[in-house]
């Protein structure tokens, strides 16, 4: 965490388009009557999402009156959580995993990827289609080393990997989200060593249970060990 | 070892159909109803004599806490909210339960709910897993039109109401108070305890916080019987257990396996063993990146599980092994954590503020040897000051690290001093010393 | 109760008692940073750690209640240690963290001398650092013209934070960002928009919000302090002024639990600089249009001979705002003594009577509002009025435990309010138990009603104390002490705007029989039917230069009175003289002179005295303590010093007796206070509050748009 500031340079005004505004009521609707503060993480991404990946100010404001808020109290979550961006960024938000499990697994080189392709860290791209910033453990660990690009992950990376997949996206063609050594997903490389049973799947563990024949011998609370 | 039979996470991989008619033919939603009838107690003591201890670190039994939650429903409703502010380094386990079998976490949210006497349930999801938690809704409204939730769900006679709610980018929202504070709409603090969140939790209600993984598991210990669960892993560390193993392995993976597994046949059965050979190990970080790590000698016998890693110093966590081998540059890697709760700390309170910013710098220049060997005592009294004087355990979760390293590599800090200042002058001041 | 044994030593404390407070029972002393017996608490410092006997690590005691501990495996009592090498070494960590990043700027703070943190390093800190990195540098933030911040020295122990929110009731202040980057900030640097902000000062332990006016100026140590009584409003706040030499440099708040708690106004903490210029500093007399210095006795002379010469009954008087009681008993006395019975204390013109006592005070008492549990505020804006009242209505409306109505125009009181209607026809209505807030009333066991100037200073003011009365009669509480042990209830209550009022209702310094009114006179004086007009300290009434009235002004600053006078006579201000005045309660108070009047200025009583023997009436008291005599002749209560009377007259108080029955204009109220910052000379005569005034305006226009 660094210390983080509101970009100098703000729109004037912010409003909900009519369909987030919409999807905003029923976030809101969630939460208990009087509760509607619960709603300002899922509103201000949402206000993020509208407007190029950032948060701006009057969107504070609007967002603050909007759930009866003070200013102050919206102030504090928008640079409390690292997710808010306060200043423009490029069309795509690389964020680089530097954790210690991505870190043992590479991060280091894609971050020599990031800095040749992109440039430095926190910077956006003279062409304006990338920020890179190095944030903190995503949470897809067995997948390392990984980034995320505005809403997707990128998994099992090489220098190689991330630096084609910067120059598609920067040439207009997707990647695809996950692991780009074919994983489904968590597995061990080359197919699970678990999971391989094929009665797992028969329908098998959908057969009845009757749970008040069963608790009858427990009651003497002998078979808990057993 | 556990046999496939007596996995819970039979779709952990997404190899199968995670949508409701799949996730039901491989037993979730299998006598929810039944199961309900038998009563919150009747549950509540499924769970206790299951031995299940909390999936998300700190391993309080999960039978035990709920009864913690009042008798009666008061004037005041009662909440569940599910922690899967999955941000532990090393730890990746809530999310492939989220995406590939989310109806086994529903399911658990209603069972627990409804033995806590909670008519509504929230999901707290990291706000960087934005497909998981677009899956997991998707999964929610499956399960409403499937009226398996919602007015009478699953036919039970209970309402119960599920949502979705996610954070944005902090570590400190896992901390149960910090999320519940989160989920009210105001920053990550953790709060003062007591009073606990099973006295004044959400909006002030009677709450209990629980991981995804606590959760999802039960329904499947209550139609297998808690005694199944209790027969695998060790007394007081029952069951089975994801394991998210990262490093440097051959095939990083996660993994369900039988607590209590020795380290080495975890590693060397699923993810192909250690990067050249289990004598390339060089340290293993057991249990995400909060707990002490233990070197190679200590994980050539230990087992996984609470007991056996609370007896060598470190902890089970939340079951991330971070796996090092020899070429690892150890006090970086730490260094490396250090910064990552530098970063996450919620500044909150002194200790936690101010010595997670001191830990990692003088790490930092220990990682290069710019320092002098009597750091490393004075860095171990910092660690110390941190630990236990914090409102909440990230002021533990950052010392104990440090203090695992120092414990175990105080040599390889001492040589990379010794090293760095070898081929440089030493200064007067110093010299003087 | 609960036992415990706190360093060996049993005591019994209330269960609901912090361990902080058990301990601090038991004679052990607790550092602390962030805890705050008037906030919510935070136990974010951790300073205050002490070791519970059994506990696996040391326990923030301001954060755990002592109906949560656990007794000992035997049933013994809780322990706690509060001076084992465990907790000091908790404490030194602690402190050791606090000061890593804390600037060790002491020779350039103006927290230096009074700072908790430099006390308590004192005690936990060591005289190396180990930390070897750079320290961290904190941009500063701007909080408006009156706290001054330097961020790299806060400790972020959230006082203000919470100050701002639960006192104040503006969320404000707020702490930005995470970790150790947190910053204490107002939104987008914002100027602090609450009446009470200064108090953050007090509040903050460290040097980081400061004093901005007093920046650089003093050390506390070379300050010679005087505790005296505030008389910026008429709550009468208890304060201490520091002086150096014969400045005032500083105001600070003294603790008053029935008062003020330890609260002040920024206008009583920042007056100051408004005491140093604009002071009428020798006597003047109007010369050939001109207002030129003379003599004491020149200007007594003079007035000598224009009252001589002027009918008794063309001669009048009206006391102003911030005078004290022994001035007016002074004026009174001569006024009788010349045989006028022209002269009114009540400035703002109402027609208050001083028949009983209990008709003109807030009889409820400021610290007897905690325990009502509804408030109907008639005719008053007490956010701008008093705003440490104001403070405790937000006290009840933040336990929820009082409805509040309010009739007048909708305003923002900093809590919520359901708003009846904006004249005296609702107040009809609820008097006349149509308006469903007159079940409110009858329904609560300690209803308040509180009657400000903005209902009492219109001409149909006396109808409305009467409905109010009424209302009071019907559905609220007015009853003497029971003797059940209950201490009796006087719902109803007057809100003054003005510190001298009560005084000089209490000395009858009203229109004797046939004796005009403030009205009448200003009536007279416009119709040029009054020949001399004595304006002690009067520096609010519509009057202009008259070639018809000679005007005589006694008071501290030139301002709207002396601008009009025929003759200055320099008085005293109310932190240079010992003198009395009574707040709004009805408590008498004693004020203690801080520093001399400048020039040739004096008391103002001494002046009266002066004057009253060159007009050849001479007044029979050479001393203070002579005066002091006569006042307790005329009105045994000021011998009650500090003494509220609440409830102890409400046995006696005739409800009929108040107000006077009579048609009411359905106009709606208009609050007497249009600008907080600017409502008497002083404050006139004051920079900072000039801009204070400047920026509240534009917040006001900005809210507007």
């Amino acid at each position: 965490m660094s210390v983080r500031r509101l970009a100098k340079e703000q729109p004037t005004e912010f409003s909900f388009s009519p369909e987030n505004l919409a999807w905003a009521e029923k976030q809101v609707a969630k939460y208990p009557d009087g509760k509607q503060a619960s709603a300002i993480i899922p509103l201000l991404w949402c206000a993020q999402k509208q407007n190029a990946g950032w948060v701006s100010e009057p969107a504070m404001r609007y967002l603050a009156e909007m759930l009866d808020m003070a200013y102050i109290r919206v102030y504090e979550v928008a640079t409390f959580y690292t997710m808010f961006n306060l200043a423009p960024l490029g069309k795509y938000h690389v964020q680089l995993c530097g954790t210690t499990p991505c870190w043992l697994r590479g991060a280091d080189e894609l971050k020599a990827v990031c800095e040749e392709k992109i440039g430095p860290k926190g910077t956006t791209s003279a062409d304006g289609m990338f920020t890179w910033t190095e944030v903190e453990c995503l949470g897809a660990c067995c997948n390392a080393p990984m980034v995320q690009i505005n809403d997707d992950y990128f998994e099992d990376l090489t220098k190689e990997t991330l630096g084609a997949f910067l120059d598609d996206l920067r040439s207009g063609r997707a990647p695809k989200p996950g692991s780009a050594t074919g994983r489904t997903s968590s597995e061990p490389f080359g197919g699970p060593s678990t999971l391989t049973d094929p009665n797992l799947y028969d329908k098998s563990a959908a057969a009845p249970v009757d749970f008040a024949g069963r608790t009858a011998p427990s009651e003497g609370g002998s078979d808990a060990s057993g | 070892m556990l046999q496939d039979k007596d996995r819970i996470f039979t779709n952990l991989y997404g190899l199968q159909d995670w949508r409701l008619p799949a996730a039901k033919e491989r037993g979730a939603w299998n006598g929810t109803a039944d199961m309900m009838a038998m009563g919150r107690d009747w549950i509540i003591d499924q769970v206790k004599e299951s031995g299940l201890r909390g999936r998300g670190g700190a391993g309080f039994p999960t039978g035990l806490k709920w009864t913690f939650m009042p008798k009666e429903i008061g004037d005041r409703p009662h909440y569940l909210v599910v922690n899967a502010d999955e941000s532990e380094p090393g730890t990746c386990k809530d999310r492939e339960m989220m995406r590939h079998d989310p109806h086994l976490l529903i399911e658990g949210c209603l069972v627990a709910s409804f033995a806590m006497g909670a008519h509504a349930c929230y999901i707290y999801i990291r706000g960087e897993y934005i497909a998981e938690r677009l899956r997991l809704q998707e999964a929610i409204d499956e399960a409403y039109e499937a009226g398996l939730v919602g007015k009478n769900a699953v036919g039970s006679g209970w309402d119960f109401d599920i949502y979705v709610h996610h954070g944005a980018g902090a570590y400190i929202c896992g901390e149960e108070t910090a999320l519940l504070e989160s989920l009210e709409g105001k920053k990550g603090q953790p709060r003062l305890k007591p009073p606990f969140p099973a006295n004044a939790g959400l909006y002030g209600a009677p709450t209990t916080v629980n991981n995804v993984e606590s959760i999802a598991v039960v329904p499947t210990i209550i139609r297998r019987g808690a005694s199944w669960f209790a027969g695998l892993g060790r007394p007081n560390n029952t069951g089975t257990k994801v394991f998210c193993i990262s490093g440097h392995v051959n095939k990083p993976c996660n993994v369900e396996e039988e607590m209590s597994i020795p380290l080495r046949t975890l590693i060397e059965t699923h993810a192909g063993g250690v990067r050249g050979g289990w004598d390339n190990l060089k340290a293993v970080i057991p249990g995400g990146s909060s707990v002490p790590l233990i070197p190679k000698d200590i994980c050539d016998n230990v087992l996984m599980d609470f007991d056996a890693l609370k007896d060598v110093q470190s902890g089970l966590g939340t079951a991330a092994v971070i796996v090092m081998d020899k070429s690892t540059d150890v006090i970086k890697a730490i260094a490396r954590i250090s910064y990552f709760y530098k970063h996450e700390s919620c500044g909150q309170c002194t200790p936690c503020r101010e010595g997670t910013g001191w830990m990692w710098r003088v790490l930092e220049r220990m990682a290069k040897g710019d320092a002098q060997t009597s750091e490393i005592d004075d860095l171990l009294d910092v660690a110390g000051q941190v630990e236990g004087h914090t409102i909440c355990a990230l002021g533990d979760a950052a010392a104990w690290p440090v203090q695992g390293l120092i414990r175990h590599f105080r040599h390889e800090i001492e040589e990379r001093i010794d090293a760095y200042r070898s081929d440089r002058p030493v200064p007067v001041h110093q010299a003087a010393e | 109760m609960a036992t415990l044994i706190v360093d060996d030593k049993e005591i019994d404390v209330p269960g609901e008692y912090t361990l902080l407070q058990a301990c601090e029972e038991a004679g052990a002393e607790i550092p602390r940073f962030c805890y705050h017996e008037r906030l919510s608490i935070a136990g974010n410092c951790r300073m205050c750690l002490v070791e519970v006997v059994g506990a696996p690590k040391p326990v923030a005691s301001c954060a755990q209640q002592v109906r949560d501990l656990r007794p000992g495996r035997d049933g013994e009592p809780p322990a706690i240690n509060t001076k084992t090498p465990l907790v000091k070494k908790a404490r030194e960590g602690v402190m050791e963290f606090l000061l890593i990043n804390h600037p060790l700027d002491c020779p350039i703070c103006d927290q230096g001398g009074e700072c908790d943190l430099q006390d308590q390093s004192m005690g936990y800190g060591i005289d190396t650092s180990r930390y070897k990195e750079n320290k961290r540098a904190v941009e500063e933030k701007y909080m408006g013209p009156l706290v001054k911040t330097v961020m790299t020295r806060c400790i972020q122990c959230t006082r203000c934070v919470r100050f701002a929110a639960e006192i104040a009731g503006v969320e404000e202040i707020g702490a930005i960002g995470r970790g150790e980057d947190m910053e204490i900030t107002t939104y987008l640097e914002k100027s602090l928009e609450s009446e009470l902000s200064g108090n953050v000062i007090d509040l903050c332990p460290v040097g980081a919000l400061t004093s901005k006016p007093y920046a650089f100026t003093a050390r506390p140590w070379e300050l010679r302090k005087t505790e005296t009584i505030d008389a910026m409003d008429a709550v009468g706040s208890n304060i201490r002024v520091d002086c150096r030499g014969r400045e005032v440099m500083r105001i600070l708040p003294r603790l008053h639990e029935e008062i003020n708690e330890e609260w002040i106004t920024d206008k009583t903490r920042f007056i100051w600089d408004g005491l140093r210029t604009q002071r009428l500093d020798r006597p003047y007399v109007r010369k050939d249009g001109r207002l030129q210095p003379c003599s004491w006795t020149e200007a007594f002379e003079m007035i000598a001979s224009k009252i001589k010469s002027a009918k008794p009954e063309r001669v009048g008087a009206i006391a102003g705002d911030l005078v004290c009681v022994e001035s007016m008993m002074a004026l009174r006395d001569l006024m009788e003594k010349l045989g006028s019975p022209n002269l009114d204390c009540r400035q703002e013109g109402s027609l208050i009577s001083n028949e009983q006592r209990a008709n003109y005070l807030f009889n409820t008492t400021i610290q007897g509002l905690e325990d009502a549990d509804a408030v109907l505020l008639v005719g008053t804006n007490p956010r701008v009025e008093a705003p440490l009242v104001n403070a405790r209505l937000r006290k009840l409306y933040l336990r929820a435990q009082a409805r509040i109505g309010a009739i007048g125009p909708q305003t923002d009181l900093r809590y919520d309010v359901e708003w009846l209607g904006e004249g005296p026809q609702t107040l009809q209505e609820i008097a006349d138990g149509t308006h469903e807030f007159a079940e409110v009333l009858r329904s609560a066991k300690r209803p308040v009603i509180i009657l400000g100037m903005g209902a009492l200073e219109r001409e149909d003011g006396q109808a409305i104390m009467h409905l109010a009365a009424q209302a009071a009669a019907k559905f609220g509480v007015v009853s003497g002490a029971s003797e059940d042990g209950d201490a009796g209830w006087n719902c109803l209550n007057v809100l003054h705007t003005a510190a001298s009022r009560v005084g000089g209702l209490d000395l009858g310094f009203l229109p004797g029989d046939g004796g005009m009114t403030t009205h009448d006179m200003v009536s007279a004086f416009q119709s040029g039917n009054l020949d001399v007009l004595y304006l002690l300290g009067a520096d609010e009434l519509p009057l202009s230069r008259s070639a018809s009235t000679f005007i005589v002004y006694q008071g501290s600053h030139g301002d709207r009175g002396a601008s009009i006078a025929d003759v200055i006579l320099p008085g005293a201000a109310y932190t240079e003289k010992n003198a009395l005045w009574v707040n709004t309660e009805g408590r008498v108070q004693l004020g203690r002179r801080a520093a001399f009047p400048p020039g040739e200025a004096k008391e103002d009583w001494a002046i009266v005295r002066a004057l009253s023997e060159h007009v050849g009436a001479k007044l029979e008291y050479d001393s203070l303590a002579q005066i002091r005599n006569a006042l307790l002749k005329a009105n045994e209560i000021f011998a009650s010093i500090d003494y509220a009377p609440g409830a102890d007259t409400a046995g006696t108080f005739d409800l009929e007796k108040v107000g006077q029955a009579g048609p009411i204009d359905g106009s709606p109220f208009v609050y007497p206070i249009r600008d907080f910052y600017l409502t008497n000379p002083i404050a006139r005569a004051s920079k900072t509050m000039a801009e204070c005034s400047a920026l509240s305006a534009e917040a006001l226009a900005q809210a507007a748009e």
